[in-house]
């Protein structure tokens, strides 16, 4: 437009950003460009502006940054010529959203404009308001809009329209001043008017009851007829799609009547018949038809209930299900799953055609039609399925196995009429897809497994048989390896042998050698190593005549890199080679773990800091049925008093290898051991990662220092506060101490004597009160044990009680498991140990923020606050 | 099969797509699809309308993008990230639907181009298809035969052809023939105003 301008045109810089070769190129281009277009803003030529602009838009494409160039947008709104406000309004919307406070400043010229003479500079204000108005806008503007409602030329009347429909949607309450205004529109016979008219009546209706109740009692009649009319319509090749007349009209139409018929029998009653003539005249060879018969039926679905209308619509989904559009069939088992509410049975019908659908090639088609079968799923069908189900994933892509897997494990829990099929069914999808399966359903198996005694034999057989096909499938291994520790002696004996089963012969050294195999495979991962490794403890006493062998292997992982894996060699080779007497009842088998605390554990996946644990110190008949998965190995017996170790549900390896300390100490002759001995045991022979805070480093400790007494008291107190201070020094724990005395490092004296920090109130307020009190673990200054004790102050009982911290980066925090989530009114006290490591001892002294958040009476509270008050040093 | 910019959106021919001989003509366009559903959206809450169009090309080069529900910048280039990603990989005869954070993207190839709408999970993702055919036909006619370069080169007037068939996400006018007639009384505007301009500053050229 002006020759002398300096910059170039739109179409230059086009083309030279398009002959870039290279990204760092065409950034050159831009980089250039948007300098030139910077400075030439800075001159504020009106000229360049408009180029400027258009200039802006592509670079904003390509995602430049563009901010720099909103101003011009308002600058050219305001100016009064219609091609820079057409340009401008342009920019508006592609470089400014609502929430830019740039937006505020262009009120005022919209609003100017849509009170302007020329009615395309209106239409121009009407698109933008509609399409990026924030709330305050619209509540500016709404009196400008109502009134283009009614605006003499229909252009700007279906602008309008659906500038309202945004407004409302932006500012609910603005609804009633436009429900005179929409049903007007409703009487238009021009196609954009109505289709518009149609969609803000809708849109009413759906925001505001009285909306709804006066559209369905003044307009439901008219839009019936105007539905009718269009449907009868002849042919008007202005509206004509694929021989319909305005799908798009047919489509709003249906779906106002779908809102003003649910809910209202008699709304409903009168579009029956449109509605039939809707589903059996429309043409369904063509996208237009169907998606008309779509939407009518969900309409059907969704209005009061007409059953003959109802047969209707399922024999459209089951065309559509048959169809050999994949389009069609998406949208048929997207639909059947709405379907299945109202008429279960229709739908079963279509059950082989559905499952043809979970194994096609198309991942969207996979994914809706196995949601779909999990909803078909019943007691009656569920073998059936399920074999289907698993026959595909031995086949099915490899991503699409992890979904697969999830559901065929969900539907089998949820309908296993036995435990054999239910077990059969998991090995079958742990064998295929066992490295997609969610630790939470093989620790489900277990608990299974661990509660069919009968079957124990059957099992370890067949997962036996299993593990030699498909060894890569690491959770197979792990349930295989558990299964063989547990019942080893039952899978070289052929005990208790079904009908169904043929016998096999496997030796004891084969036994091992599949353990041996999962421990020495390198892409074992720490958990399935742990697990192999206990299993090794328990053949040693299983198998007495290799348990040569077995320590060979055991003794291998001295070397492992992994330092508890080194540590749990040492301990159990020493276990192996010196304790045969106590050996055998060490590793008795487990106790029936407890699935009904199981099943209420897993529902309530609780993070990992929170827990619902540790049971104060009285002694609980069956420790492990208290705390059932999480004692996996423990091997406490029924006749022995043991409380539950430390249980948290948050890892059950943490306790995996628990022993109850009663067993071995009724062989030594000493009367039953206190449960203080469990917790020490159990710390003593713990395996994993996340291991309660002091665990190792106290418990060998504990192990190296003469005064047994002091000791265990200490450690005890340091890993549960709620521990019985008196801690009985019996034979037993004695003897269990000299089992790995040979091992421990040199003694320590700092776990007792360490310096003593002083404890601080953290926290404080009118209804609850936070004390910290510290030790630190020898041999390591940089970690703190944090014991903080939560009491409530308050009248009344805390529930959901969570409380999480946050350290900056030279801190490094571990929470463990709380002893409860409840305070119990006035005084009730929660305890929870949290560990700290400061990488920066000595010079930066600790800091914490933390939430805390609990219910009290049924409403949630959060408390917050920072913790400086820690004591120096720390 | 590689597309260049300068084939016509409109003229896939059936032969060479190894398509069926008795489609329609919007089946005989390749299409494809995608219906994008999402856990954690970052979207606006949705209304039942189309929350934002995109149109990429072949390469992953954005061409027009129009977004209903507000979005900031960085969502925005993460979307677009996002969708091409899963809509360019995905093969010529699958659905043309993908589910993608909590919604569905229809999506509809159209030559070297991808035209793809976001709508809700619960909408109707077939008649989206049909405001996707519907706004290429008004494009086609508009310029004649489109192609990718007309809309690179006139990316505004794709804009302002959208800006005509949609507001707040909401289809506005079924007629092709209207969109046309308003469209071009536009033009005409913007053109009587340049040469008013262009008269006003010659006169001014020869006054002074």
């Amino acid at each position: 437009m002006n020759p002398f301008s300096s910059s170039t045109r739109l179409r230059d810089m086009i083309r030279s950003i398009r002959a870039c070769k290279t990204a760092a190129e065409e950034r050159g281009v831009v980089r250039k460009e948007c300098a030139d277009i910077r400075a030439s803003i800075n001159e504020n030529d009106p000229h360049d502006r408009h180029r400027n602009l258009a200039k802006l838009m592509f670079i904003h494409m390509l995602g430049y940054p563009t901010h720099f160039g909103q101003m011009e947008c308002l600058k050219l709104i305001a100016s009064p010529g219609f091609p820079e406000k057409r340009i401008g309004y342009l920019g508006l919307m592609l470089l400014l959203d609502e929430r830019q406070e740039v937006l505020m400043l262009v009120t005022n010229s919209l609003k100017q404009d849509l009170n302007h003479t020329n009615q395309y500079v209106v239409g121009l204000a009407l698109c933008a308001l509609g399409n990026i108005c924030s709330a305050e806008m619209a509540r500016d503007l709404a009196p400008e809009v109502e009134r283009l409602i009614q605006f003499r030329d229909p252009n700007i009347r279906k602008k309008a329209a659906l500038c309202s429909t945004r407004i409302v949607r932006k500012v609910p309450d603005l609804a009633e001043n436009f429900i005179n205004a929409a049903s007007s529109l409703l009487k238009e016979k021009h196609h954009g008017v109505l289709i518009t008219g149609v969609q803000l009546c809708y849109e009413l209706c759906t925001i505001n009851d009285e909306a709804l109740e006066f559209f369905r009692k003044k307009c439901t009649e008219g839009l019936i007829k105007t539905l009718r009319d269009i449907t009868n319509s002849a042919y008007q090749p202005e509206y004509d799609v694929a021989g319909i007349t305005d799908p798009f009209l047919h489509i709003r139409l249906l779906k106002v009547l779908r809102v003003l018929g649910h809910g209202d029998a008699n709304a409903s009653d009168l579009m029956t018949d449109i509605l039939a003539q809707v589903a059996t005249k429309t043409e369904s060879n063509k996208n237009a038809g169907n998606a008309i018969l779509y939407e009518c039926v969900e309409t059907i679905m969704a209005i009061e209930d007409t059953s003959s209308l109802r047969v209707l619509a399922i024999n459209i989904l089951g065309r559509f299900l048959s169809n050999r559009d994949n389009n069609i069939r998406y949208v048929a088992l997207n639909m059947l799953m709405k379907a299945i509410a109202f008429d279960d049975q229709a739908v079963q019908r279509h059950r082989v055609t559905i499952l043809e659908c979970v194994k096609d090639p198309d991942a969207s088609i996979r994914k809706r039609a196995l949601e779909l079968v999990s909803l078909l799923v019943n007691e009656n069908n569920v073998k059936q399925l399920t074999k289907e189900l698993i026959d595909y994933l031995e086949i099915s892509d490899e991503d699409f196995k992890e979904d697969l897997s999830a559901k065929i494990c969900s539907i089998v829990e949820k309908f296993s009429p036995e435990k054999i099929w239910y077990i059969d069914q998991m090995l079958k999808v742990l064998s295929e897809a066992g490295k997609f399966v969610k630790d939470d359903v093989w620790h489900a198996l277990i608990v299974v497994i661990s509660n069919a005694s009968e079957l124990h034999g059957y099992t370890v057989r067949a997962l036996y048989k299993a593990v030699l096909t498909y060894s890569e499938q690491e959770t197979l291994v792990r349930v295989a390896i558990w299964c063989i520790g547990e019942y080893g002696d039952l899978l070289v004996n052929n005990v208790g042998m079904l009908g169904i089963e043929d016998p096999i012969t496997v030796t004891e050294c084969d036994a091992v050698d599949v353990v041996e195999d999962a421990i020495t495979r390198h892409n074992s991962d720490m958990t399935t190593k742990a697990m192999a490794l206990v299993a090794l403890l328990k053949l040693s006493s299983r198998f007495p005549s290799i348990s040569e062998r077995i320590k060979d292997v055991i003794l291998k992982q001295k070397g492992s890199l992994l330092l508890e894996m080194q540590q749990r060699a040492i301990e159990f080779n020493s276990i192996v080679e010196r304790h045969k007497n106590i050996r055998s009842s060490l590793v008795e088998r487990m106790p029936v773990l407890d699935e009904a605390t199981f099943n209420v554990r897993r529902a309530g996946s609780l993070p990992a800091s929170v827990s619902t644990m540790a049971k104060p110190s009285v002694s609980i008949p069956n420790g492990v049925s208290a705390a059932p998965l999480v004692d996996l190995l423990d091997l406490g017996s029924d006749d022995i008093l043991a409380a539950p170790s430390s249980s948290s549900g948050a890892d059950f390896l943490q306790d995996l290898l628990s022993v109850d300390l009663g067993s071995s100490s009724a062989q030594s002759g000493a009367t039953p051991a206190p449960k203080a001995g469990t917790d020490l045991l159990l710390d003593i022979l713990s395996i994993g990662t996340p291991s309660p805070a002091q665990n190792s480093t106290s418990a060998i400790d504990l192990l190296s220092t003469a005064d047994m007494n002091n000791n265990s008291s200490t450690a005890l107190d340091a890993l549960s506060s709620s521990a019985p201070p008196h801690i009985a020094t019996t034979a037993s724990a004695g003897g269990m101490f000299d089992l790995l005395d040979g091992l421990s490092p040199s003694p320590s004296k700092e776990a007792t004597n360490g310096p003593a920090y002083p404890p601080i109130v953290a926290y404080e307020s009118s209804s609850l009160k936070i004390e910290f009190t510290f030790s630190k673990p020898s041999g390591n200054p940089q970690t703190t044990n944090v014991e903080a004790t939560f009491i409530n102050l308050s009248p009344d009982t805390f529930t959901d009680f969570v409380f999480q911290a946050a350290v900056p980066k030279f801190l490094q925090l571990h929470l463990d498991p709380a002893s409860s989530n409840t305070l119990p009114a006035s005084g009730g006290k929660v305890t929870q140990n949290l560990r700290v490591t400061n990488s920066q001892h000595g010079k930066k002294s600790l800091v914490m923020r933390m939430r805390i958040g609990y219910k009290v009476n049924g409403k949630d509270v959060l408390e917050e606050g920072q913790i400086n008050n820690f004591p120096r040093g720390l | 099969m590689s597309f260049d910019p300068m084939d016509r959106l409109m003229s896939l021919c059936v032969p060479s797509l190894n398509l069926r001989m008795h489609r329609s003509l919007i089946d005989s366009l390749e299409i494809q699809s995608c219906y994008l559903l999402s856990e954690h959206s970052c979207l606006a809450s949705g209304f039942g309308s189309i929350h934002f169009v995109l149109l990429v090309s072949r390469q992953g080069k954005v061409r027009l993008t129009k977004w209903y529900s507000p979005y900031t910048q960085k969502e925005r280039s993460k979307v677009i990230r996002e969708l091409s990603g899963v809509i360019l990989n995905r093969g010529p005869k699958l659905c043309n639907f993908v589910e993608w954070r909590g919604y569905k993207v229809v999506y509809k190839r159209y030559a070297s181009l991808y035209f793809c709408m976001c709508i809700d999970a619960e909408d109707n993702e077939l008649e989206v298809l049909e405001i996707i055919h519907h706004y290429v036909e008004i494009l086609d006619r508009y310029f004649g035969s489109v192609c990718e370069l007309d809309l690179i080169f006139n990316f505004h007037k794709a804009y302002y052809i959208l800006d005509e068939l949609l507001i707040a996400g909401e289809i506005q006018e079924s007629s092709k023939k209207t969109v046309a007639r308003i469209i071009s009384a536009q033009d005409e505007m913007v053109e009587a105003a340049k040469e008013e301009a262009g008269s006003i500053s010659y006169i001014i050229a020869q006054a002074s």
